[in-house]
């Protein structure tokens, strides 16, 4: 029997504000346990939540790029359980009337375009972390997480393969990330990924028992866990047994999931609205700024780099791959780079540096301006490309200033054709030998003379010009 | 001069007027606490030492001071979160809490220069009409010792009304403050929901909670309430106002003032004796030119139940962050985790308030949500649109605060549901967040008080404190004082 | 609606409390009594009400994204059972 798999995927995504959803905490990663905390996010008695506006913005500006019917009327609900990382046994999150339900994304994989429908999008509180300690033999709950705003991306069970669901989360994240409103962190569990799977005989119009898997830290991590619990309940289902439907846990180290403990046989949550927050509701101006305010994404800055500057399409998706790459292309394009000069030095020699130095190109200290001077200075002749990779590399962890740096240094080129001249002059006298081979029909001669040349000049002349300048003094 | 006997405003000029200290008045405080809370057990902590201080600190600016309260000696509830001071919502469970911070209501208090003396004994949550559920003991009425304050606010109506502080701070969810002042012989008003920030209140039914004063008359209560009413930026669900006139608007003129009596709440189920002296209480308003007209809410029987099913809703959701691990009391013996959250809050929280608990997870469990809590507040909004269609006709409300005079120790806590519909003429203000105020308005043949509650429209305070300003220039029930707990 | 004891079970353990065999039964009728006093809704219409969450009609209140400083570890850590200087503590959450 040919098996098809269907997959749905709650991704959470935390959002880029500077203050937790709720109160006025810091969201910033790491800290020492509980240092991130007030009364508020603590669950202390007493204590009442207020909506960060930031955090509505957010939201509508995700729902509204991910295509989404963005709710006039929205509200908050709480869910109740029990768990050390809840502090207020409740989460503040979205049931009755989320802020968005009904996107739709377009992805494109190997085996063609498809698109993928959002079910809906709501807001909700992240809970605390925590920490087992064996040698208290107790665990340790940290809060500086608690709070910090999330929203919740819930897509229709659209997905048949992990290369969807991963070019999916490509997409999500690019977006996201263009919108200035999540960094999508993986590492840092700024985005997570629950994954829902069932299998069926392929044409079967029903869906088979779902199993829900949590844990998955990496695209790398889905995709194999997306084939190992495929494969798993395929063979479940040909030995003639039944999939359970039940919470499993990925552990990439075995590269094997299992069914995790349930917390509680039957949950429920008895959700009800909260009453400590008054109900959201939008108007047409509010959602029309936002729209207005939208950025351009990734897809749409692809189709302008190769539209407009004639790229090639593999350099648009390297460049626009990661938000601050594109923006470091604009503006060094917009202070005059060629701009294929510019996409050369930043896939090139930019990503070389991060990755060298293991960094993230948000983080990195050269300026646009920097990298444009660089260039410049190569283009109108006064840096050859081997020094100015130089200068790069000297330049590049202070955005030192690139004039000075090739002042003091006494790097610029030698733009007067007598003093090369007359130094290929020189090199031909001391080196008769090589001479005379070149003129015998020896090519390779000529480079050894042309080094000879760069070397008594520091490296500054432009080696184009003294390969012709040693060619005419050998001419017979 | 017995300060005691003094309202907060006529203590307030005494103290501007150099007459008496702020710490005369404080040590006068504290000595009725002494002679008399032994028997009433109204307070469940007294702050002696730290209420001499700030006492002490006010004095230089006594002569300069702007709120008429200032330097007049108050209590809080003790649901009401002070900073370092224990905050016990009168249950096991919270231990000896000490709150790392203080609600938006004492902020204002302290700014209105009040001198706290401690907190006031209540329901445990505030759950119960009788102040007897209090881990730490029932509080007992001045009026006779045998008999229940009302409740849940039945520490601050009983402390005023025994000359143990000059007013007091309650919070009222479905009448915890109008009916312990109708059963102690004071006043007390539930302002418009939204109108005193909740920040701070451990919140019981999170939709319904409202924090309020119980005083010796009208006049405290609208000083009060100028002190304490303001939009909070803490609390989102705190309203715009225009706050801060309501004492400077008791002028007693009620002339043409239109005050309906709902039939519903003068029939079955009514103390005769109750029944004589609200309607009493509507001739002397006539006679100060207001007009009484008699009006129908049918709404009314289905009131308790649609407040008890919110209420108890919200209540299993609020009060399920005690367990044990952040604050307060820890079960002394567990196995693991789940039982930590089960010994902890099995031990930890009294017999009604497990009632609640149980009845909230019940209301909300999934199955069952359309037939309780979301019928619940479809009846909420029916009994909202009953009061406006009420007050298209008159301006108040006039009510029996309560069915009968307070009850004997004991007799409530056998029947829950009986007790329950004994807040029949006060859920209803709190499902369609209006204000309610309880005045006394007369006695009983035991010589107990009997309250009478006024209702107003939304932001209707200053209506509703001139009416019962108006009242108590003719009447003098609200100057009687209790024998109770005083010294044999 | 009925309420029997496998109910009161249930939504005992939603709500983490244990009740003893004897007090079981006597909550069960209780709350049967209460529950069926509240069965005077179904005698209301209310067909096609809007339930009412928040009896205000004020909507969309927001705090900016200013951040303000956290409260002192210490103080949130004072009053808990745990008695640890930097983290609430509880037994073992199983995984």
């Amino acid at each position: 029997m040919t098996w098809e798999t269907v997959i749905g995927l709650e991704t959470h995504v935390e959002l880029a504000t500077k203050t937790k959803i709720f109160c006025s905490c810091t969201t910033a990663f790491g800290g020492a346990p509980n240092t991130h905390c007030c009364p508020v996010c603590t669950g202390m008695p007493g204590t009442l939540p207020v909506l960060n506006r930031r955090v509505l913005e957010f939201a509508v500006k995700a729902a509204l790029a991910l295509n989404c019917q963005i709710a006039r009327h929205s509200r908050f609900d709480r869910k109740n359980y029990f768990y050390p990382d809840l502090p207020k046994a409740y989460q503040i999150s979205q049931l009755y009337l989320p802020i968005a339900r009904d996107g739709a994304v377009d992805i494109r994989t190997g085996a063609g375009d498809k698109t993928i429908h959002i079910h809906e999008l709501h807001m909700e509180e992240d809970a605390g972390k925590l920490v087992h300690d064996p040698w208290l033999g107790q665990t340790r709950a940290d809060y500086n997480r608690c709070g910090v705003p999330l929203i919740e991306i819930v897509t229709r069970p659209d997905f048949r393969t992990a290369e969807e669901v991963i070019a999916y989360l490509e997409k999500l994240k690019e977006t996201l990330v263009y919108l200035g409103v999540s960094d999508c962190k993986m590492q840092e569990g700024s985005l997570r990924c629950d994954v829902n799977l069932s299998v069926r005989p392929l044409g079967s119009g029903r869906l088979g028992t779902r199993t829900e898997m949590k844990n998955l830290n990496s695209f790398k991590a889905i995709a194999r866990a997306i084939r190992y619990e495929a494969r798993r309940q395929i063979e479940l289902i040909e030995e003639g047994g039944r999939v359970i439907q039940e919470t499993r846990r990925w552990d990439e180290n075995k590269d094997a999931s299992y069914a995790m403990r349930s917390k509680e046989d039957a949950q429920d949550y008895r959700y009800f609205p909260e009453p400590d927050l008054p109900p959201i509701q939008l108007s047409e101006d509010y959602l029309d700024a936002l729209r207005a305010a939208r950025p351009e994404l990734g897809e749409e800055k692809r189709a302008r780099y190769q539209a407009d500057y004639g790229l090639p399409r593999c350099d648009c998706e390297t460049i626009t791959s990661d938000r601050a790459l594109a923006a470091l292309f604009e503006e060094v394009t917009a202070l005059g780079a060629p701009p294929k000069q510019g996409a050369n030095w930043i896939m090139g020699e930019v990503l070389g540096a991060l990755s060298q130095r293991g960094m993230e190109p948000r983080d990195m200290p050269l300026t646009a301006p920097t990298l444009a001077r660089l260039i410049a200075l190569v283009g109108a002749g006064k840096l050859n490309r081997n020094t100015a990779v130089k200068v790069f590399e000297a330049v590049f962890d202070t955005d030192g200033d690139v004039d000075g740096y090739v002042a003091e240094h006494g790097l610029e080129q030698i733009g007067d054709d007598g003093l090369v001249r007359e130094a290929c002059a020189r090199a031909l006298a001391a080196n008769p030998r090589s001479a005379a081979d070149y003129r015998g029909g020896k090519e390779k001669a000529l480079g050894f003379l042309v080094g000879q040349v760069m070397r008594e000049l520091k490296g500054r002349a432009d080696p184009q010009a003294v390969n012709a300048a040693l060619r005419e003094l050998l001419a017979p | 001069m017995e300060l005691t006997k003094l309202t907060a405003l006529e203590l307030g000029g005494a103290i501007k007027r150099g007459e008496v200290s702020v710490r005369e008045a404080a040590e006068a405080a504290l000595a009725a606490i002494a002679a008399r809370n032994g028997a009433l057990n109204a307070y469940i902590t007294v702050t002696g030492e730290r209420t001499l201080d700030r006492a002490q600190a006010l004095q230089a600016g006594a002569g300069t001071a702007r709120s008429p309260l200032y330097g007049v000696p108050m209590a809080l509830k003790d649901n009401i979160c002070t900073r370092g001071v224990k905050t016990s919502c009168a249950s096991k469970i919270l231990g000896d809490f000490a709150p790392p911070y203080d609600a938006t209501v004492v902020d204002r208090l302290r700014e209105a220069g009040a001198v706290s003396l401690g907190k006031l004994n209540m329901d445990e949550f505030a759950m119960g009409s009788t102040s007897e559920t209090s881990f730490y003991g029932p509080v007992r009425s001045p009026w006779d010792l045998e008999r229940v304050p009302g409740g849940s606010s039945g520490g601050g109506a009983a402390a005023v009304a025994a000359g143990m502080g000059w007013y007091a701070i309650g919070s009222d969810t479905g009448g915890s403050i109008r009916q312990p002042a109708a059963h102690c012989g004071v006043t007390g008003i539930k302002p418009t929901y939204g109108t005193v920030s909740r920040y701070g209140l451990i919140a019981y039914a999170s939709s319904l909670d409202q924090i309020g004063p119980l005083c010796r008359d009208a006049a405290d209560c609208a000083a009060v309430l100028d002190a304490v009413m303001a939009r909070d930026p803490r609390d989102a669900t705190s309203l715009d106002g225009d706050y801060g006139r309501l004492l400077e608007g008791l002028t007693g003129d009620i002339r043409g003032v239109k005050i309906g009596l709902p039939g519903e709440c003068f029939g079955a189920g009514l103390d005769g004796e109750v029944r004589d002296a609200v309607l009493g209480a509507a001739q002397v308003l006539k006679d100060r030119g207001a007009e009484v007209v008699e009006l129908s809410f049918p709404v009314l029987e289905y009131a308790v139940p649609a407040y008890y099913i919110i209420a108890a809703a919200e209540a299993s959701s609020n009060l399920s962050r005690f367990d044990g691990v952040k604050y307060g009391w820890r079960a002394q013996e567990y196995g693991g985790l789940e039982d930590l959250y089960r010994k902890t809050r099995t031990q930890g929280f009294g017999a009604e308030v497990k009632r609640r608990i149980l009845l909230g997870a019940f209301v909300l469990f999934s199955g069952y949500y359309d037939a309780y809590y979301k019928k619940a507040l479809q009846v909420k909004a029916m009994i909202k649109s009953a009061f406006d269609q009420a007050f298209r006709r008159c301006d108040l409300l006039l009510t029996p605060a309560a069915p009968a005079a307070a009850p004997r120790l004991g007799d409530s806590l056998g029947d829950p549901l009986r007790m329950y519909l004994s807040d029949i003429y006060t859920v209803s203000v709190n499902l369609a967040g209006l204000p309610g105020l309880s005045m006394p308005c007369g006695f009983d043949c035991r010589g107990l008080p009997i309250g009478a509650q006024l209702i107003a429209p939304h932001f209707g305070e200053g209506r509703l404190l001139n009416a019962a300003h108006a009242f108590q220039l003719d009447t003098d029930h609200h100057r009687r004082a209790p024998k109770g707990g005083d010294p044999a | 609606m009925k309420i029997d004891t496998d109910m009161v079970d249930y939504i005992a353990h939603l709500s983490r409390l244990e009740l003893q065999p004897g007090e079981k039964r006597a909550m069960t009728e209780e709350l049967e009594r209460i529950v069926a006093y509240m069965d005077v809704l179904d005698r209301l219409d209310t067909q096609g009400v809007e339930p009412m969450s928040h009896v205000f009609p004020v909507k969309n209140v927001l705090r900016e994204d200013e951040a303000a400083p956290s409260q002192h570890r210490e103080e949130l850590l004072a009053g808990s059972p745990g008695g640890d200087q930097e983290a609430f503590l509880a037994p073992r959450a199983v995984e």
